[in-house]
C-alpha cells in the first residue's frame, strides 16, 4: 500500500457508545481528502483518534508504519499534525512564540525556513508576531493554529473544521491556503461541515453519517451525487441563506 | 515602637519573605505545569539544608543513597513504560539519567566529603543530590498518574511528603542541625546590621528570579514549559511531552527548595520536619497569588515574611496563627470572585 495515512477498520467508543464504527480510509501523498458530514457524525472523534488523543480499536498506519499505539508526541515526530477544532493555541504567549513552539521537535536551521514559509503563507501573522495569541481575531487564530502545525514540517496536516465560526471571506482565504499547501507537498485530511467549499478543493471525499462512511469517491463524483446534493450541499445553501 | 525595632523587623521580614517568595514561585510553577500541589516542597528544603549541614560535618548524607535508590526505581518504571518499543537509544538515555546521574553524584559525594571540603563544593553536591531526588520523585510518583484529577495528584503529593519526611528522620535523626554561613562578613548601615548571610539571601533570590525570568522568556524549553501550563493539549500537539515538562518543573522546584534550605540553615536550626512549615508559608503566598500569578506571589511572600516578623515580636505565641489567618480573607474573596472552578478535562 502506498498510502501516506492508512486507517483500517477503526472504531472509537466513548464508554459503551460507539461514535465511530469500523471506518477505513486512506490518504495518499500529495492529496487533499475531505470527510464531510453533519454535526455529530463522528468526524472530529475520528481525527482525534488518528492523532492519538482518543484510544481506538483497529489500525492506523502512517508512512507504512503502524502508529496505533504511539503517543501523540511520537505521531507528531513521525510527521502527522492536527489543527484541532478548538485550535488549542497558547493564548497568553505571542504569535511568534506559538510558531516557535510549533517547531519544538525540529532542528533550529529547519525552523528558520519554516518561519519564512509560514509568514509567506500568512502575512497577517508576521504583522502580528509580537501580539498575544489570545488577542487575535477568530480568522487570525485559525491561521496561527495552521501556521503552528506547519512549523513542524508535517507530511500530513489534519484540519478539523477550519471554517467554523469564520466570516465567508476569511473562509475563502483559508481554503485557498489549503490548496496551496498541496502544491507545497503537504497532504491534507480536511474535516468540514461546509461541504461545498471542501469538495471544491479536495481530490477525494468520504461522507460520514452516524459514525460510518456511507459514501466515498472523487470530490467531483461526490459533489454530483444526488443524495449528497440534497442532504449536504442543499443544506449548506439554505444555511447560507438563513445567515 | 521605635524606628530601630521597626527597621529591624522589616529587615528580618524581608529576608524570610525572600525565601518564601522562592518557594511560592516554585509552587506556582509546578502547579501550572503539572497540576500537582507540591506538598513535598518542604522536604526539598529540609533535604537541601540537612544534606548541606551533614556534608559540612564531613559525613556522606543518606540522601545521596536515596537518590540512587530512587533512580533505580525510576529506571524500572522507564523500562516498563518502554516495553513495547525497546530501542537501544531509549534505554541508554534512561540508564544515563536514572542510573548514571545519581551514581556519579554519590561517587562524587563519597570522594569529596570531608571536614575540609570548601563550602561551594558542599552546596553544589547538596543541590545535585536534591535535584536528582526531585526529578525521580516526579518520575516515580506523578508521571504514571499525570492524567488524573487535581485531587488524586494532591493525595499522592501528601503521600510523598509523609514518605520523604520519614526518610528524613532516618537519614538525619531527630536532632536539629545548623550549617555554616556562606560568608561571615557584615555591613552596618545606620542602625541596621546586614550579615553576609542575609545579603546572600537577597542576592541569590534576585539572581534566581532573574534566571527564571530569562529561562521562561527566552529559551525554547522555558517556553515549552509555559506552553504546557497554558494549554496541555496544544503542547502535546506540537510534540512537547507532558512528562518532560513535568520533570523539568520538578527539577527546578527541588533545586529552588534546596537553595532555600541552604540559605536558611545557617540562620535557624532545622529539624527533619521543619521544612513542611516553611513550605506552607510559601504556599500561603502562592494561594494569595491564586496559584497562577508569579508577581503577586512574590509580593505576597514578602508580606507573609513581614507579618511573621512583626507577629513574632509582638505575639510570638500566635505567630503561626496570624500568618496562616492571612489566607482566610483571600480564600473568601477568591471564592466570591470565582464561584465555580471547573476541573480541567484532559
Amino acid at each position: 500500500m502506498s498510502a501516506l495515512l492508512q486507517v483500517t477498520d477503526v472504531s472509537v467508543a466513548y464508554g459503551k457508545v460507539e461514535a465511530v464504527r469500523a471506518v477505513t480510509l486512506a490518504v495518499a501523498a500529495n492529496e487533499i481528502v475531505t470527510i464531510i458530514g453533519a454535526n455529530g457524525a463522528g468526524k472530529t472523534t475520528l481525527l482525534n483518534a488518528v492523532m492519538g488523543i482518543l484510544p481506538l480499536k483497529g489500525d492506523v498506519a502512517f508512512a507504512g508504519e503502524s502508529i496505533a499505539r504511539h503517543d501523540i508526541e511520537d505521531r507528531v515526530a513521525a510527521g502527522l499534525s492536527l489543527v484541532p477544532e478548538h485550535r488549542e493555541l497558547f493564548a497568553t504567549m505571542t504569535v511568534e512564540d506559538n510558531l516557535q513552539l510549533g517547531a519544538f521537535r525540529i532542528v533550529k536551521a529547519v525552523a528558520a525556513q519554516s518561519f519564512e514559509r509560514v509568514y509567506s503563507l500568512f502575512p497577517k501573522l508576521k504583522e502580528r508576531r509580537s501580539q498575544l495569541a489570545g488577542t487575535l481575531s477568530g480568522g487570525e487564530q485559525q491561521m496561527l493554529a495552521m501556521g503552528r502545525a506547519l512549523m513542524g514540517a508535517p507530511k500530513l496536516l489534519m484540519l478539523d473544521e477550519p471554517s467554523l465560526g469564520l466570516a465567508p471571506i476569511i473562509v475563502a482565504d483559508i481554503f485557498r491556503t489549503v490548496s496551496e499547501l498541496k502544491a507545497a507537498g503537504v497532504s491534507v485530511l480536511l474535516v468540514e461541515q461546509n461541504a461545498k467549499a471542501a469538495l471544491r478543493i479536495a481530490d477525494r471525499a468520504y461522507v460520514m453519517e452516524l459514525g460510518e462512511f456511507v459514501l466515498d469517491g472523487t470530490a467531483s463524483e461526490i459533489a454530483a451525487n444526488a443524495q449528497v446534493e440534497a442532504s449536504y450541499l442543499g443544506f449548506s445553501h439554505a444555511e447560507k441563506g438563513a445567515v | 515602637m521605635n524606628t530601630t525595632i521597626l527597621l529591624f523587623l522589616l529587615q528580618d521580614g524581608i529576608t524570610t519573605g525572600a525565601i518564601y517568595a522562592l518557594l511560592g514561585l516554585s509552587l506556582v510553577l509546578v502547579f501550572a505545569v503539572t497540576r500537582v500541589i507540591l506538598i513535598p516542597q518542604g522536604e526539598f528544603i529540609t533535604y537541601g539544608a540537612l544534606t548541606y549541614a551533614t556534608l559540612a560535618t564531613g559525613n556522606v548524607p543518606g540522601t545521596a543513597r536515596l537518590a540512587l535508590a530512587m533512580g533505580v526505581v525510576a529506571f524500572g518504571f522507564d523500562l516498563f513504560a518502554a516495553r513495547k518499543s525497546l530501542h537501544a537509544r531509549r534505554i541508554l538515555r534512561a540508564a544515563a539519567v536514572d542510573l548514571g546521574f545519581p551514581l556519579a553524584v554519590l561517587g562524587l559525594t563519597m570522594a569529596l566529603a570531608g571536614s575540609h571540603t570548601p563550602i561551594a563544593v558542599n552546596i553544589a553536591l547538596s543541590l545535585l543530590i536534591v535535584a536528582a531526588i526531585g526529578l525521580f520523585l516526579y518520575r516515580i510518583a506523578f508521571q504514571p498518574i499525570a492524567h488524573t484529577s487535581v485531587l488524586v495528584l494532591l493525595i499522592a503529593s501528601v503521600g510523598c511528603h509523609l514518605a520523604l519526611q520519614g526518610f528524613g528522620l532516618v537519614f538525619f535523626g531527630a536532632e536539629g542541625l545548623r550549617g555554616p554561613t556562606v560568608s561571615d562578613a557584615a555591613v552596618t548601615i545606620g542602625s541596621l546590621r546586614f550579615t553576609g548571610q542575609s545579603i546572600a539571601v537577597y542576592a541569590i533570590t534576585i539572581a534566581l528570579i532573574v534566571a527564571l525570568w530569562l529561562f521562561f522568556g527566552f529559551t525554547l524549553y522555558g517556553k515549552a514549559l509555559r506552553a504546557t501550563a497554558v494549554n496541555r493539549l496544544g503542547a502535546r500537539l506540537v510534540g512537547i511531552r507532558t512528562s518532560l515538562s513535568g520533570q523539568i518543573a520538578f527539577l527546578l522546584a527541588s533545586v529552588i527548595g534546596a537553595i532555600s534550605g541552604i540559605l536558611i540553615v545557617p540562620i535557624t536550626t532545622l529539624y527533619y520536619d521543619t521544612g513542611f512549615l516553611i513550605g506552607l508559608k510559601g504556599f500561603v503566598a502562592a494561594i494569595i497569588g491564586g496559584l497562577v500569578s508569579y508577581p503577586l506571589t512574590a509580593v505576597a511572600a514578602l508580606v507573609v515574611g513581614t507579618v511573621e516578623a512583626f507577629s513574632s515580636f509582638y505575639a510570638s505565641n500566635y505567630k503561626e496563627v496570624i500568618v496562616f489567618t492571612l489566607i482566610l480573607p483571600v480564600l473568601v474573596l477568591r471564592s466570591l470572585a470565582a464561584p465555580a472552578v471547573e476541573e480541567e478535562k484532559d
